[in-house]
């Protein structure tokens, strides 16, 4: 869900203050905002800039280095597939064809009923046991249809 | 740097600053460069250069590019030149086989994401792309790619996702996506260079690209100054002027000087024919290196915009129009009407006011108008109302009314301590090169009202800010001098040897005494004692201590007080003589320096030598043929007090607008209206001018051959880069009036009149323009002792033998503020607009900044019921304007602030006539005042605005 701005306010204020002294504190307060708000609000850089003393551009380009700090609030789910070339070359790209169709979505996005975020990765290290996915941070690794259907049943729920 | 039409080589990497020296060998040369130095720079000292992309030499290597790999005998693999340091007995190969695949293999990446447009392409003959695929002998490009930047759509017209859309939303250079290959160059220049950090690279990998600011920015809407460090970074049409986009590239380049504000820029003007394609900041420019800022480097247009007038007119009385005649009429107008009021009103009832705008030869003819053609020494200029201050402080304590630095002194400096000025919009190239010595670890004392840009902002913040009710300078500063005397800080060694130790005796039992405590003063000052204690600690202590200070200084009733006491901590602290030491003012105007030094005021002829010197008025007098008036003459707010009066009737006055810029704008209009002949001589029919009977067209600084004197005493030469479009320079337009009164001067050239001031003023004595073609630059004095100028001042002794210690005693202003007027107000500038305006709000500069506003404290707005941008009354004793708020923490509650750009506010209806005690400096900085809700402008504002219009009546020319 996403936050109003003067409780984005509020509750960065904490999290600065949290990580008062630190040395390179803006990776971990993206980090600590994004687990707090499930995203990073666009509201959020100009006031994590302030406080840093940087730039409102060096911020944004920190966190767009990133993929992983959302400018979105993500579904209660979050399904990422690998789509790097061991998994491609077992079928990684019939799979995720088959993903967007099963859920109506495109990379990066979320089903209109909020439950689930798909996502691409590029390698989880789980060549071995390819097609690789990731939910909500729990690695599941051999993805035929049978593992699939669970998977989604276990994200549309 | 693009630089290719009209190269200015570009070594890749800065310049090493080691002394120790390392000897390589570069393709079979033995080159011997300081330590430090790149392997990439080490070959071009050496004469050979080797392909770059992603260097430059005025920012540090950064090694992405991976064009400028070399082979190193010894060492394994490709290393990148840029980043690689030398070692002694280094065997370098910049030029094998397998460097030319590399190099041939990176190119054709690049080029793979690049379009083919070259022949359309606003950066043609103007590309380091182009350039580099030229020198790698790139022949065939392997790649097609599947996704890429620049096409819109694709063959089948879907559109593309990667293709980003023109920014254009800065005024004077776009940003294209296209074209962008992410060297990065802008960005870091944006950092190193200009010190914003408005730019990044967002994303990563082929998603990459340049953004200015955050992800809903454009240029227009980030942080970006416009100062032009990242057009001038980039290697390809990516950040491109506009004006390149709409004339082409240029074909030749003339280096002169910026006529904007006292740091005095270099520029390379790039010229096609005799139009102007764009001015670049000139890398060997000794007071700039290389850098600019939005005014300099894009805001020329007034030269050639449409109101500019460049035909003289004349007319019988104000009330009249004007009417278009040759030149020959209105001189003989002119002379006829300046001769009969001195028959009848006597010799002293005429004078003239110089421009700190105009050149130093310019304002030495003007002087030398009213001194050697009127015979009086009525002669005043715009520094009366901003600097005269630092003449008379620095005068009696140094002996010269100079800075003591040049501005590369900045690059030594531990602690500095910026005091009434806003670098970041006054000054803003002194002011990114004092702020990458910040990043280096120098610490910053801001004494200031307001939280100006330098106290936070990106990688900088201010270890102290003592944030001082306005006019109270004096109290401050004699605080920091008691922590300092009380506190044992005192340099003691240098004040016996340097100074005059009775008067340090005295100067210290005077700061000693209690009632000088930071404790004392704090109710008076707002500053909190603790704050001030730690700041004199750490001037004191912490280093090389520079001093910068602006109007917030002078323009007060104790200005030459607190210019005197700034000095005294100088001396007290042994911060005198060395580089990174030393006072600077920072001054306003291009050559507000010169013209003081060119004998502007009433009382000094040339050279700061006061006119009753019987042997300097013997000089000119021999030279002259004339006898000089020994009596010094009117001061500006004399010269208006006696025209109220009805005993001053006629002024000729260059390149300054009194009407908008001088205090008291009613008193200035009616000693305006009260004179018989005003000539006003400039660019536009200026305020001034309403009240005129003569106009006189002036001619900008691209028009004319001259020098401009920096604020580092810098003289820099101007040189015409076109004919002038109203004919004549402005010196050729004096020299004829003083002709028409029957002067006979026959100067064909202005290097014959620095020959004059040579030969006349013994610190200009070694100045010519042959040294100065040589040289570039020279820092008066320049005379037989120093025959290539003084970087430095006072470097072994003071210029006046001992420095001299003044005791500062506080004395308030009479200005206070009351039930009626409970605010104070102080006024200053912005980035984007200069002075009175008159050549800013007449270029596109008007985006950052259409209109004077008023900042006031949200505290302070709310209890008047004030709402950002409203419109309010802001009324003084003096009267009352309206313009529009905007709520900000900035200024700390009972403050107020605003700019004086614009005419139609007219900010100095408010100021007062209240000046300083020593020099008649306005007042400008301290005004009470209330603040109300209004409804639009006042009937003032109405009125003249009326009288503005009328008076602007142009008569078509008789045929």
């Amino acid at each position: 869900m996403r936050v109003e701005t003067g409780e984005v306010t509020a509750r960065l204020q904490d999290i600065l203050a949290a990580h008062e002294g630190l040395e390179g504190p803006l990776l971990p307060i993206l980090h600590a905002v994004q687990e707090s708000f499930g995203y990073v609000p666009q509201d959020a850089l100009p006031l994590i800039a302030a406080n840093l003393n940087l730039s409102r551009a060096e911020v944004h380009g920190v966190m767009s280095f990133y993929h992983d700090f959302r400018e979105q609030p993500q579904g209660r789910h979050v399904l990422k597939l690998c789509r790097a070339e061991a998994c491609q070359s077992m079928g990684g790209d019939a799979l995720a064809e088959r993903v967007k169709h099963r859920l109506g979505i495109d990379w990066h996005q979320t089903t209109p009923d909020g439950a689930v975020t798909l996502e691409p990765v590029f390698c989880l290290g789980l060549c071995a046991c390819a097609p690789a996915a990731l939910v909500d941070g729990r690695v599941v690794g051999r993805v035929d249809e049978t593992r699939l259907e669970a998977l989604l049943t276990e994200v549309r729920a | 740097m693009k630089d290719f039409i009209i190269p200015d080589r570009d070594f890749g990497t800065p310049e090493s600053k080691s002394k120790v020296m390392v000897t390589l060998n570069v393709d079979g040369f033995d080159v011997t460069v300081p330590e430090g130095t790149s392997v990439m720079r080490a070959a071009a000292e050496a004469g050979i250069t080797v392909p770059k992309l992603c260097a430059s030499d005025n920012m540090a290597a950064f090694g992405s590019c991976r064009l400028c790999l070399v082979e190193i005998e010894g060492r394994n693999g490709t290393p990148a030149s840029c980043t690689t340091p030398v070692a002694p007995g280094m065997k370098v190969h910049t030029q094998t086989g397998q460097l030319k695949q590399l190099r041939r293999g990176v190119m054709e990446l690049y080029i793979s994401d690049h379009p083919l447009d070259c022949l359309t392409c606003s950066a043609n003959g103007d590309c380091e792309l182009q350039d580099m695929a030229g020198a790698v002998g790139l022949r065939d490009v392997r790649y097609e790619a599947v996704e890429n930047h620049f096409t819109p759509k694709n063959t089948a017209g879907e559109l593309n996702r990667q293709w980003m859309p023109k920014d254009d939303s800065n005024p004077y250079f776009t940003y294209d996506p296209a074209k962008c290959i992410v060297c990065s160059r802008c960005v870091r220049a944006c950092e190193e260079v200009q010190g914003t950090f408005a730019l990044t690279i967002e994303g990563r990998g082929f998603d990459s690209r340049v953004s200015a600011g955050a992800a809903s920015d454009s240029f227009l809407t980030s942080d970006c100054v416009s100062c032009g460090a990242c057009v001038q970074a980039c290697p390809t049409a990516t950040l491109q002027e506009k004006s390149v986009i709409d004339i082409g590239t240029p074909e030749r380049s003339v280096i002169t000087t910026c006529a904007y504000c006292g740091v005095g820029c270099s520029f390379k003007a790039e010229m096609r024919g005799d139009e102007l394609v764009r001015m670049v900041p000139y890398k060997h420019g000794k007071a700039n290196r290389g850098h600019s800022c939005v005014k300099g480097r894009f805001a020329y247009g007034y030269a050639s915009h449409k109101d500019r007038i460049l035909n003289p007119m004349i007319r019988e009385t104000i009330n009249d129009p004007w009417q278009e005649v040759t030149w020959e009429e209105a001189l003989g107008f002119a002379a006829r009407r300046m001769k009969d009021i001195q028959a009848k009103h006597g010799r002293q009832s005429v004078g003239v006011i110089t421009s700190s705008r105009c050149t130093n030869e310019e304002t030495y003819l003007v002087q030398k108008l009213t001194r050697a053609v009127f015979m009086n020494n009525n002669t005043d200029t715009c520094a009366r109302v901003c600097h005269s201050p630092t003449g008379y402080g620095l005068g009696q304590t140094f002996g010269t009314s100079a800075g003591t630095q040049d501005f590369d002194s900045v690059e030594q400096t531990d602690v500095v301590v910026v005091i009434g000025a806003n670098p970041t919009d006054g000054h803003p190239v002194f002011a990114s090169r004092l702020k990458k010595r910040l990043r280096q670890g120098a610490k910053l004392i801001v004494i200031d009202p307001r939280r100006i840009d330098l106290v936070k902002s990106p990688h900088i913040e201010a270890a102290h800010h003592l944030a001082l009710k306005p006019g109270t300078n004096v109290a401050v500063v004699t605080s920091i001098a008691h922590v300092i005397v009380t506190e044992g800080l005192a340099d003691e060694s240098f004040i016996r040897e340097r100074c005059d130790w009775d008067e340090f005796q005295d100067y210290a039992e005077f700061v000693a005494d209690p009632r000088h405590a930071p404790e004392a003063t704090e109710l008076l000052t707002g500053v909190p004692a603790a704050e001030l204690r730690a700041a004199a600690r750490l001037f004191a202590k912490g280093g090389n201590g520079a001093i910068y200070y602006g109007l917030g200084v002078t323009e007060h009733s104790q200005g030459s007080t607190t210019v005197i006491g700034i000095a005294n901590l100088a001396m007290l602290t042994g911060n005198i003589g060395r580089p990174g030491v030393g006072v600077n003012p920072l001054r306003g105007q291009n050559n507000v320096q010169g013209s003081c030094d060119m004998g502007s005021f009433p009382h000094e002829l040339p050279g700061y030598r006061h006119v009753k010197n019987d042997s300097a008025r013997e000089v000119f007098e021999k030279l002259w043929g004339v006898t000089l008036d020994h009596e010094p003459g009117l001061r500006i707010p004399n010269m208006l007090d006696a025209a109220v009066e009805g005993t001053f009737k006629g002024l000729y006055c260059q390149g300054e607008d009194i009407l908008q810029s001088d205090p008291d704008t009613k008193h200035v209009a009616a000693g305006l209206a009260a004179m018989d002949c005003v000539i006003v001589h400039d660019l536009f029919l200026n305020e001034t001018a309403n009240y005129a009977h003569v106009f006189l067209p002036g001619s900008s600084f691209l028009e004319k051959d001259g020098t401009f004197t920096n604020a580092e005493r810098r003289i820099n030469r101007v040189r015409k880069v076109m004919a002038p479009k109203n004919g004549f320079g402005d010196w050729e337009v004096t020299q004829m009036l003083a002709n028409a009164m029957g002067a006979g001067w026959t100067y064909t050239h202005p290097s014959q009149i620095m020959d004059e001031i040579a030969a006349t003023t013994p610190s200009f004595a070694g100045v010519s323009y042959e040294k100065l073609e040589t040289e570039g630059s020279v820092q008066w004095p320049c005379n037989e002792a120093h025959p290539l100028g003084t970087p430095l001042m006072h470097v072994d002794g003071f210029m006046r033998g001992k420095g001299k210690f003044i005791r500062t005693e506080y004395v308030a202003t009479d200005e206070k503020t009351g039930p009626r007027f409970p605010l104070l107000l102080t006024t200053g500038r912005i980035l984007s607009q200069y002075n009175v305006g008159a050549q800013t709000r007449r270029t596109a500069n008007t985006v950052w900044h259409e209109e004077d506003v008023l900042e006031i404290h949200p505290h302070d707005a709310e209890v008047r019921g004030v709402k950002d941008r409203d419109w309010v009354r802001l009324a003084s004793r003096s009267g009352d304007t309206s313009l529009r708020a905007k709520l900000t923490d900035r200024v700390s509650p009972g403050v107020v602030y605003t700019t004086f750009h614009h005419p139609s506010t007219q900010a100095n209806v408010i100021t007062t006539d209240f000046s300083d005690w020593a020099t008649n400096c306005p007042e400008y900085k301290v005004t009470a005042v209330q603040v109300s809700p209004s409804n639009g402008p006042s009937d003032w504002q109405e009125d003249y605005a009326s009288q503005a219009t009328l008076a602007r009546r142009i008569l078509p020319a008789a045929e």
